[in-house]
C-alpha cells in the first residue's frame, strides 16, 4: 500500500496525449509533400533537407549541454526536428549548405534558445532562420532552379549533387529560374501587366516549378493541413482566417485593377500561402492561444502577407507576415481572453435576470 | 427537451463498462464500523453516545451542530468501542473524532421516527426537518448537508428541482446502478424533494452513455407530468451543477451566485433516494452504493455499504488489490482525492474507490508548456489555465487571481488534456488555498485593525475629554480669582 501515491492533486487519469506525439504527428503530415519535394529537386534538395535538420538537432543539443540543462529528453520531443524540417521547407532547394546551417544557427540558438527554449520564445523560430538568410543572402535565397525530378536525364547523380550543395558546383547565372511570384514581381517592374506574367493555375497547382520545397506541393500541403485539422492537431481558426483574407484581399483588388494586382486563387496557391497557414502560422508556441485571438492573428497573417507580396521588395511575404504577428501574439493574448463563465467580458459577475 | 450548449469539456476515456453491468451487491455486515463525525461540509457532529453504550441500528450517534451539519447514525446494532481518533478519508492521513462500533450481528433496529404517510400534504418544514435528522448529505460527492439545499425554496422561488443523474466521472456507475434497479424510489425521493423546495417541476439529467438507465428512469416517471427525463450529451464535466443547470436551462449562473437563484436547485440521484428512504420508512442514511473499480482491484463490483466500513474490507470483498496500485482515489478520478493508504472508513460523499495502476493514470514528467491552447478552448469556466499557472509558479497569486484562478472549480479538464502532462490542477489548489489563507488572514489583520483603531479611538476620546475638561477647568479657574477679586 505503500505504492500509492498523495504528492498531487486529481485528474489521476491522462489523456494519450503528449509534446512527441502531437509533433510526430505534424511530421507526418509533411511528409507526403517533402517525398514529392525531394523527388522533384533530386539529390541536392535531399541533402539540403537532412543537413539542415541535423545541424537543428545538433545546435539544440549543444545549446542545452552548454547551459548544462538535459538535452537527450529535449530531442526526444521532435520539436526541434519540426524547426528544421520546415526551415528546410523554406530553403531554395539547391542552397549550398552554409545557408541551411546560418539559417539552423538563427532558427534555433538565437530565435528558440535565447528566449528561454521552447514554450518561450516570441517568434517563430523556423521563420527567423529563413529571413535571416534571406536578407542575408538574397542571391542565394532567390535562386531557385527549376525542377530536375529524381532519376531524370537531367537530374544531378548523387556525386554531383555533393558537389552542389556541399561544393561550389551551383552556378547561379545559368541554372536559376525565379518562383513564380517572384516572376510576376519583376515582370511588373518591368512594365509587363499581371495579366501576362501570371502563370497557369494548372501549373501551379501540379507544383512542378522553381521554388522551395514548401512552395511547391500546394495539393499535399494542403492535404496534410487537413490531416492536422483531422486529427484535432490545429483548429480551423489560424489558415482559414488567413487564406480567407488572402483570397479575399487579391480578388478585390485584381477585380479593380487586373493589370496591376494578381487575382484571389493566384494568392492561395503561389508562394507558401498553404505551408505558411496550415503549418507555420499556426506554430503553438508563437501564437494566440484563444480561439478569437487566432482568428485576428489569421487575419494579420493574411492581410501582411498579401501586402508585402504585392508592394514590398520581397516576392514572399509568408515569413516577414507571420514574424509580425508573432510580435502581436502577447498583446492579442491579453485582449481576446475567453469571458469567464457567470462573468461579464469585463470580469464583473452577470446580472441576475440578464443571464438570459 | 430542448438543451443548450456548455462551454469547453473533454471525453476522456470512460473505463465505465467494468462495472457498469453488474448489479449492486451488498457487503457483509463488517464487525467494526468507524464512524467520523465530519462526512460532510460543515461542523463536525456532536456525539450522543459514549465508549460501551450499546446502540440499535439507526440510532443517533453523533447530532449535528450548528446551522450546517449533519448527524451520524449507527449503520447497525452493537457496542461502541471508542469514541477516538481514527485516520480521515482525506489526502492528508489526518486523523479525525470517529465512533467506532462494534457490531452484535443482529443488525437489530431501534425505532425508527414513523414513516410521513402522505408527504405532498405535509408541510415542507417537516420534510426538511425529517431530511435533516436522517443525516442525508449530497451524495455525488460534495456531501453538502441536503437539508440546508432543501432550504433554498424559502428564499428563492423555484422552478425545477433538478436530479442529477449525469455521473460524468470515467470509472463510477453507482448512480447508473441506482438508477436501473431503484428508479421508482429516486422519482419518489425527488417528488418529495420538489414539493419541500416548492419547486414545480422535477427534470432528471441522464448522460446519454446510460441508455438502460435512461430507459428505466422514463418509464418509471411515465404518467408523472411534473416529472421530465432527458439524455444530455456525453462531456465531462456535465455533471457540474452550474454546467448541468446551464444545458438545461440555457442560464449561465452569475459568479458568486446561486443556481437557486436561478430557480434551479441540484440534487444527486442516489441523494433523491435516500430521501424516499427517510420520507416513507423514517431509515436515516446507513449505507451508500460505492463503485470499486480500477486496473489493481481483482473484481470491480458495485456494493452497498454500511458506512463506516474500512476501504480495505471493501476491497477485499471486490477480490482485493490484484497489483500495487499506483493511485488510490476516493471518487472519481477526475476529481477524486487521492487516499493514503485503505484503512480508512467509506464516509457519506464516498461514490467512488479506484485503485489505478500506472497505466490508467499515465502520469509523465510534466514538460515545458507548449502553448498549444488546448487547456484555454476546454476550460468549461472560460479561465485561461496556461497564464494561470505561469503566475502561479513565478509566485504571483495576485495576477493569478485577476485571471480568476478562485472561479477554477478544479474539474481537472485542462490537467487531462495538457500535452506537456502540467499539472495545472495541482498549481490551481495550490493557489486557492494561499489565496484563501491570505484572505483569512487578511480579514483577521483587518478586525485587528479594526479593534485596535476603535480602541486608539475610544483612549482618543476619553483623552481629548480630559483635555476639554481641563482646558475647561483652565478657562473657569483663572477668571474666578479675578471675578471674586
Ligand atoms: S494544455 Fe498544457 S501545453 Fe497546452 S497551453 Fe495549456 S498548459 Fe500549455
Ligand atoms: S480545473 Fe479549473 S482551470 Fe482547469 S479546466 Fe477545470 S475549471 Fe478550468
Amino acid at each position: 500500500m505503500t505504492t500509492a501515491y498523495t504528492d498531487k492533486s486529481g485528474p489521476f487519469t491522462h489523456a494519450p496525449s503528449s509534446v512527441a506525439k502531437t509533433m510526430a504527428t505534424v511530421l507526418a503530415a509533411l511528409l507526403p509533400a517533402t517525398l514529392y519535394d525531394a523527388w522533384l529537386f533530386g539529390w541536392p534538395a535531399i541533402f539540403l533537407f537532412l543537413f539542415t535538420i541535423a545541424a537543428c538537432m545538433a545546435l539544440e543539443a549543444a545549446t542545452l549541454a552548454a547551459q548544462g540543462k538535459e538535452w537527450r529528453v529535449a530531442l526526444s520531443d521532435y520539436s526541434v526536428v519540426l524547426t528544421g524540417w520546415l526551415l528546410a521547407m523554406s530553403l531554395p532547394p539547391w542552397a549550398p549548405w552554409w545557408v541551411g546551417l546560418i539559417a539552423a544557427v538563427f532558427a534555433v540558438v538565437l530565435a528558440k534558445h535565447l528566449f528561454g527554449g521552447l514554450g518561450q520564445n516570441v517568434f517563430n523560430p523556423a521563420m527567423v532562420g529563413r529571413v535571416a538568410v534571406l536578407v542575408s543572402f538574397p542571391v542565394q535565397m532567390t535562386a531557385f532552379v527549376a525542377p530536375h525530378p529524381l532519376f531524370a536525364a537531367a537530374s544531378p547523380g548523387f556525386i554531383d549533387a555533393l558537389g552542389i550543395t556541399f561544393g561550389h558546383a551551383f552556378h547561379f547565372d545559368t541554372m536559376t529560374a525565379a518562383s513564380a511570384l517572384g516572376y510576376v514581381k519583376t515582370e511588373l517592374t518591368k512594365g509587363v501587366p499581371v495579366t501576362q506574367s501570371m502563370p497557369g493555375l494548372m501549373g501551379l497547382v501540379g507544383g512542378a516549378r522553381p521554388g522551395s520545397f514548401g512552395e511547391t506541393s500546394a495539393p499535399l500541403i494542403l492535404a496534410g493541413g487537413l490531416f492536422l485539422l483531422w486529427r484535432r492537431i490545429i483548429s480551423w481558426h489560424i489558415p482559414v482566417a488567413m487564406l480567407v483574407t488572402l483570397f479575399v484581399l487579391g480578388t478585390v483588388f485584381h477585380a479593380a485593377n487586373p493589370a496591376r494586382f494578381t487575382d484571389g486563387t493566384f494568392q492561395l496557391v503561389a508562394g507558401a500561402s498553404f505551408l505558411g497557414a496550415f503549418f507555420i502560422a499556426t506554430d503553438y508556441v508563437t501564437s494566440p492561444v484563444s480561439k478569437p485571438g487566432q482568428l485576428v492573428f489569421g487575419c494579420g497573417v493574411g492581410l501582411l502577407t498579401w501586402v508585402i507580396r504585392t508592394f514590398a521588395g520581397y516576392p514572399e511575404g509568408v515569413a516577414f507576415a507571420v514574424l509580425l504577428m508573432n510580435a502581436l501574439t502577447p498583446i492579442i493574448d491579453h485582449h481576446l481572453r475567453p469571458r469567464a463563465f457567470g462573468r461579464t467580458r469585463t470580469g464583473a459577475p452577470l446580472p441576475l435576470k440578464g443571464g438570459k | 427537451m430542448k438543451l443548450f450548449p456548455v462551454r469547453g469539456g473533454v471525453h476522456p476515456e470512460y473505463r465505465k463498462e467494468r462495472t457498469s453491468e453488474l448489479a449492486i451487491v451488498a457487503l457483509p455486515l463488517p464487525s467494526t464500523l468507524y464512524l467520523p463525525l465530519q462526512q460532510h461540509i460543515g461542523a463536525p457532529a456532536e456525539p450522543v453516545v459514549a465508549e460501551g453504550d450499546l446502540v440499535k441500528k439507526g440510532q443517533l450517534l453523533a447530532r449535528g451542530a450548528g446551522p450546517v451539519s449533519a448527524p451520524t447514525h449507527a449503520p447497525t446494532s452493537g457496542r461502541i468501542a471508542a469514541v477516538t481518533q481514527v485516520t480521515a478519508p482525506h489526502p492528508s492521513g489526518l486523523p479525525q473524532t470517529t465512533i467506532v462500533l462494534e457490531a452484535d450481528g443482529r443488525d437489530e433496529w431501534a425505532e425508527l421516527p414513523a414513516p410521513i404517510a402522505d408527504p405532498f400534504a405535509a408541510d415542507s418544514q417537516a420534510i426538511r426537518d425529517r431530511v435533516a435528522q436522517s443525516g442525508i448529505v449530497g451524495m455525488g460527492g460534495a456531501a453538502f448537508p441536503s437539508a440546508v439545499k432543501l432550504n433554498l425554496g424559502t428564499q428563492n422561488r423555484l422552478e425545477t428541482l433538478l436530479i442529477n443523474g449525469a455521473e460524468c466521472e470515467p470509472y463510477l456507475t453507482c448512480d447508473d446502478r441506482v438508477m436501473r434497479e431503484y428508479a421508482a424510489e429516486v422519482i419518489d425521493g425527488a417528488r418529495i424533494m420538489a414539493h419541500a423546495l416548492g419547486a414545480p417541476q422535477v427534470v432528471i439529467a441522464i448522460e446519454q452513455n446510460k441508455p438502460q438507465a435512461l430507459a428505466e428512469m422514463t418509464r418509471a416517471a411515465a404518467g408523472i407530468a411534473a416529472v421530465t427525463v432527458v439524455g444530455v450529451p456525453v462531456q465531462y464535466p456535465m455533471g457540474s451543477e452550474r454546467h448541468l443547470t446551464q444545458a438545461i436551462t440555457g442560464r449561465e449562473t452569475p459568479a458568486g451566485k446561486l443556481t437557486a437563484e436561478l430557480g434551479v436547485v441540484v440534487h444527486n440521484v442516489a441523494t433523491a433516494r435516500a430521501v424516499h428512504h427517510a420520507v416513507r420508512f423514517g431509515r436515516p442514511l446507513l449505507a451508500r452504493v460505492v463503485t470499486v473499480s480500477g486496473g489493481a482491484i481483482g473484481k470491480p463490483a458495485n456494493v452497498e455499504v454500511p458506512l463506516g466500513t474500512l476501504v480495505s474490507e471493501l476491497v477485499a470483498f471486490c477480490g482485493g488489490l490484484s497489483q500495487p496500485p499506483r493511485r488510490v482515489v476516493n471518487g472519481g478520478p477526475m476529481m477524486g482525492q487521492p487516499l493514503p493508504n485503505l484503512d480508512v472508513p467509506v464516509i457519506k460523499g464516498m461514490s467512488g474507490i479506484l485503485a489505478l495502476t500506472a497505466e490508467e493514470t499515465n502520469e509523465q514528467p510534466s514538460r515545458a508548456c507548449i502553448r498549444c491552447g488546448t487547456c484555454v478552448t476546454i476550460c468549461p469556466c472560460g479561465l485561461v489555465p496556461v497564464e494561470m499557472a505561469a503566475f502561479i509558479r513565478k509566485d504571483n497569486l495576485e495576477a493569478a487571481a485577476k485571471l480568476g484562478v478562485t472561479d477554477c472549480f478544479s474539474c481537472g479538464s485542462c490537467s487531462y488534456v495538457c500535452p506537456s502532462h502540467i499539472p495545472l490542477v495541482h498549481y490551481f489548489n495550490y493557489a486557492k488555498g494561499s489565496l484563501a489563507a491570505a484572505n483569512r488572514e487578511k480579514r483577521k489583520n483587518d478586525q485587528v485593525k479594526a479593534l485596535v483603531e476603535a480602541k486608539a479611538a475610544r483612549l482618543e476620546k476619553i483623552a481629548q475629554a480630559k483635555r476639554d475638561a481641563a482646558a475647561r477647568a483652565k478657562a473657569a479657574a483663572p477668571s474666578t480669582p479675578e471675578a471674586s477679586a
